[in-house]
């Protein structure tokens, strides 16, 4: 039994539409409950007042956007040394998925930063680095929507993934250049002192998981979805030939 | 390779080769910046490093469609992809090629740009000198868009979506080297940040320019 054998698309789609019930509901499960508890049951911060409670969407979003991209990074390359369809339509279906979690990173920071820092946005490292993330996002996916022919679009694409992957770091540590900026460092750490304190903490935890659930279960989804328009493609083409 | 280059460098100052249009774009672009944002000289000063630095990154991007499409619509690039010189190497020299055609003219007319943007003197050194360290970075990077794009029927607009992303650390940098030598601070590690870019960029992009280019070619 081993991990490839889920890169047949027929063992990937009936063992992803086991699971996806069981993702679908454990993501609402995590981010209703988590959603309720950080907004009703968790205390007002001293400084920021009731401001501080977009943190149970803004952090879960940011993770994942930069997580998305990582996702895509090792698709495609299992897609370029091995050849599994699905490795590449799953970076394909992750794509946009990334971009929207981007987007919600750099609105609910726009939101959270006006009345904290008294402006909607800073040309401050990392709000800069995520609106050049989501740049790339944009370019990957349309140059994946340019390209006809699936196979020559799977590669193009992993290799911008792979070049956009070095110069999206490189540009992450350019920005740092100019100054600290308005932003806080990492608000979570696993073995610091320095981060959001317990009351804050565990409700957070819960919407990262749901957030982490929710992308899963809709990667799975996607990617089923082109793989299913995968085969139409081709019933589609074989029809033709035929008449 | 010297029979590649003189041939690409040939096509470019030919008439028809579009040799003159990169400058003519980058002087446009420099005069039409006091004209939108006004003639306060104090104003221009300042935001001339950055202005110079924009115009020469756009002037590199709007002859990259030229790059390789010619030599895909005639067929010179299959050719060049079966030659005994690996293809790595063919996509270097065009890269080199576009280079002295398009980002060396940018960086000699700078200075005389400078003029007309009100640049500090002693900014006008560390403009040329940071031009001519990311210049050749921007045409590696633009080659590798090119050739990602080269077989698509529209690919203008998706050339500039895909290939201004990868400008960003490079504009960073150069702009960061102009802008410090401009009002005389110490410029080290920014400079030393854009050689290293454009020394790797050169040495590893050509591969995946390569690579992509034979998916679009088989």
């Amino acid at each position: 039994m081993s991990l490839w054998e889920y890169a047949n698309p027929r063992k990937f789609l009936t063992t992803s539409e086991r699971l996806l019930p069981w993702f679908w509901g454990l993501a609402g499960l995590c981010l209703v409950a988590g959603l309720i508890w950080g907004f009703f049951f968790t205390p007002d911060e001293a400084r920021q007042g009731a401001t501080v409670k977009i943190i149970y969407l803004h952090v879960p979003a940011a993770m994942l956007a930069i997580n998305a991209w990582i996702m895509m990074l090792v698709a495609s390359l299992i897609w370029l040394v091995r050849r599994h369809h699905v490795s590449a339509l799953a970076a394909r279906a992750a794509a946009p998925i990334g971009a929207v979690m981007t987007l919600i990173a750099l609105i609910t920071g726009a939101i959270w930063g006006q009345p904290m820092w008294g402006t909607w946005w800073e040309w401050d490292p990392r709000l800069t680095s995520f609106l050049i993330l989501f740049l790339f996002y944009l370019g990957y996916i349309a140059l994946w929507q340019a390209i006809d022919n699936p196979d020559t679009a799977a590669d193009l694409t992993s290799v911008l993934c792979l070049v956009g992957t070095v110069f999206a770091l490189l540009s992450r540590y350019a920005v740092n250049f100019w100054n600290q900026g308005l932003h806080q460092g990492a608000s979570l750490s696993l073995d610091k002192e320095e981060h959001v304190a317990n009351v804050f903490y565990l409700p957070l935890l819960v919407c990262i998981a749901g957030f982490i659930l929710l992308f899963v279960a809709l990667v799975l989804y996607r990617t089923g979805t082109e793989i299913r328009a995968r085969r139409m493609a081709a019933l589609l083409a074989r029809e033709r030939a035929g008449a | 390779m010297i029979a590649l280059l003189l041939r690409d460098l040939k096509l470019a100052f030919r008439a028809g080769g579009g040799f003159g249009l990169g400058l003519a774009f980058f002087l446009i672009v420099t005069v039409l910046v006091p004209l939108s944002v006004g003639p306060q000289t104090s104003l221009l000063a300042l935001i001339s490093p950055g202005i110079l630095w924009l115009g020469a990154l756009l002037a590199n991007l709007l002859s990259l469609d030229r790059l390789l499409a010619l030599d895909w619509e005639d067929g010179s690039l299959d050719l060049l992809a079966t030659a005994p010189l690996p293809l790595e190497v063919a996509l270097g020299i065009k890269a080199f090629a576009h280079w002295l055609t398009t980002g060396l003219p940018l960086v000699l007319a700078a200075p005389v740009l400078g003029v007309l943007l009100n640049l500090p003197t002693a900014g006008v050194s560390w403009v040329v000198i940071s031009l001519l360290l990311g210049t050749p970075a921007l045409s590696v990077i633009g080659t590798f868009g090119a050739a990602l794009t080269v077989g698509l029927k529209r690919g203008g607009l998706l050339l500039s979506l895909l290939v201004l992303p990868l400008y960003v650390p490079t504009l960073i940098f150069g702009a960061e080297v102009s802008r410090r030598g401009a009002v005389g601070m110490d410029v080290t590690t920014p400079l030393l940040m854009l050689a290293g870019i454009t020394a790797a960029a050169v040495a590893l992009l050509p591969y995946a320019s390569a690579a992509v280019l034979r998916v679009n070619l088989r």
